[in-house]
């Protein structure tokens, strides 16, 4: 039983990675065929920097997505804050407000962004070209927020209230105990939902595609209208590059967890 | 009071901006919907025409529900598997099934097209052995497949979120309550991860019934699906009205879904379905 399960696991495991080792497979391939391996080369790589092209797209990407993480981030977190201390009827309101675009599809979410865009721009500005940078960051922030709030507002609800309140009792003004003592508590929150709005940002295509103008493009959007041509191999290399980027980070920020988790147990063990 | 007031001076901008920028967008599309695309009068063209794509949203209802089903019962043992691993393993796994979801999903299920082409890679791996070529693109199950594949993530990190705080004791009581192997699973295990299951359903279920890419790409011309629809609505067919009034259509039917699977589930907790 045990036996069998694990046999279906790594199985299940090698299913989802196969695609991604075809395609590394083709960022070696001098062919342009997926489906055929030619010989092996490094030349999709030397034209990916030698052609900026690809690299400006996902500059593109990166501005957008670490501006409006950031943005959702520090608005995130105030408005969690607030919403922590509203009335339980109004929190129950703004929550439920914070999941609509949650539960909403993605689609759904893209298409009535753009409907709004084009009607305010268009009808009521008279603009030519409604669909900008601005609009794309907007989108962005609009869905990130509640990655941030809904990751925040579990760490408030944990904190021990008496917290600020020996802090203010020691002298502390509301402002210094919010400093020195709850973004302390509600750090790691912050952390989480501020990296997950980040990567949610960076990977979104669907909504990108229906908000973003002809001036601004990001790197997912771009691959999409690649996808009708054929496709240009060197996209396997940044694939690639990108792959083993996250793999390290991924493995790095894994690491870093379990030798903290190793510490606090050798201390605590320790102070018995 | 003072403290209720802060609250209110620190939500009300997010509320403003959220109200502005989901609320907002949600009517423009009811306005679209029920005016006229010629005229931009008030009209109830785009709601007649919905019918003639009842065959289509059904299609992606099953198709999207067939994946959430398959998904759960690939994902479960894969769950439950990693929740019985060490800690540090636990945490390894947990990336492992993390790290697809960070990568382009649109050149990953293209990868999926090179697999399964007629000429593709499976197929002239199976020719090796003797098999004849199989038409596996453009059908339902290469959909389906594309759906699995892209969502299933989205469906082992919840269910390993329950199974994980499983309480150890209860398994063990039911073992020396006379339970065997199946039975600790049938009524133990499987009950507590409701929740789990409940959640990863749903977050299989929407994305694939409004998924576009996928079907243009694995499937052929008899899968379309009501994505597809809505996206040719806006980007080629140039009629938003009726787009708007099937994205309508989609909402509806996503907010029932959910609150079905929320109705099950019992327990409403504010906070929502996250991982």
């Amino acid at each position: 039983m045990k036996r069998t399960n694990r046999i279906l696991t790594t199985l299940i495991f090698i299913f989802l990675y196969i695609p991604m080792v075809v395609l590394i497979v083709a960022s070696f391939n001098t062919g342009k065929d997926i489906t055929q391996f030619e010989s092996f080369t490094f030349q999709q790589y030397a034209r990916l920097f030698q052609d900026s092209s690809l690299l400006e797209l996902l500059g593109n990407s990166l501005i957008v997505s670490v501006l409006a993480s950031f943005c959702a981030t520090i608005f995130g977190t105030v408005a969690a804050l607030g919403i922590h201390n509203l009335n339980p009827r109004m929190r129950k309101a703004a929550m439920t407000l914070t999941n609509i675009p949650m539960t909403n599809p993605d689609i759904v979410t893209g298409v009535s962004l753009s409907l709004l865009f084009v009607f305010v721009g268009t009808r009521m500005l008279g603009q030519r070209n409604s669909l900008t940078f601005w609009t794309l960051l907007i989108a962005h922030i609009t869905f990130n927020l509640p990655y941030v709030i809904l990751n925040v507002m579990p760490k408030l609800k944990q904190m021990d209230k008496s917290l600020t309140d020996a802090a203010m009792d020691l002298g502390c003004t509301p402002v210094q105990a919010f400093f020195r003592v709850t973004l302390h508590e509600i750090m790691p929150g912050i952390v989480s939902g501020a990296i997950m709005a980040f990567t949610m940002s960076l990977d979104d295509f669907v909504i990108s595609y229906f908000v973003s103008g002809l001036d601004f493009v990001t790197l997912p959007v771009e691959i999409y209208s690649y996808t009708k041509k054929p496709l240009q191999p060197k996209i396997y290399a940044m694939f690639t590059l990108l792959f083993l980027l996250i793999l390290v980070l991924m493995i790095a920020m894994n690491l870093i967890q379990v030798y903290g988790d190793r510490k606090k147990t050798q201390s605590r063990t320790a102070g018995i | 009071m003072k403290k209720r007031n802060n609250a209110v001076l620190l939500s009300t901008p997010y509320l403003l901006w959220m109200v502005a920028f989901t609320l907002i967008p949600l009517g423009v599309v009811a306005y679209y919907a029920l005016t006229d695309p010629a005229t931009g009068v008030f009209s109830f063209r785009n709601l007649k025409e919905l019918g003639m794509y009842l065959p289509v949203l059904w299609q992606s209802i099953v198709y999207s529900l067939a994946s959430a089903v398959i998904c759960l019962i690939l994902g479960y043992p894969v769950a439950y598997c990693i929740a019985q691993c060490r800690p540090a393993t636990q945490k390894f796994l947990y990336m492992l099934v993390m790290l697809p979801m960070c990568m382009s999903f649109l050149l990953r299920t293209l990868a999926w097209v090179g697999l399964l082409q007629d000429t593709g890679i499976l197929n002239s791996l199976l020719s090796r052995i003797g098999i004849g070529p199989l038409k596996m693109i453009r059908t339902p199950g290469a959909v389906i497949l594309g759906m699995v594949y892209n969502y299933l993530p989205y469906m082992i990190l919840p269910l390993y979120a329950t199974i994980v705080k499983i309480d150890h004791r209860l398994i063990e009581a039911a073992e020396d309550l006379g339970c065997n192997g199946v039975q600790v699973f049938g009524r133990v295990v499987l009950p507590l991860s409701v929740p789990g299951i409940l959640s990863g359903m749903t977050m299989v279920f929407v994305p694939s019934v409004s998924t576009f890419y996928i079907s243009q790409k694995l499937g052929g011309t008899d899968t379309v699906l009501i994505g597809d629809v809505i996206e040719r609505q806006f980007k080629q067919g140039n009629n938003p009205n009726l787009g708007a009034a099937l994205s309508l259509v989609l909402m509806l039917l996503v907010f029932v879904c959910t609150g079905i699977m929320n109705c099950f589930g019992g327990d409403s907790e504010e906070g929502g379905v996250i991982v």
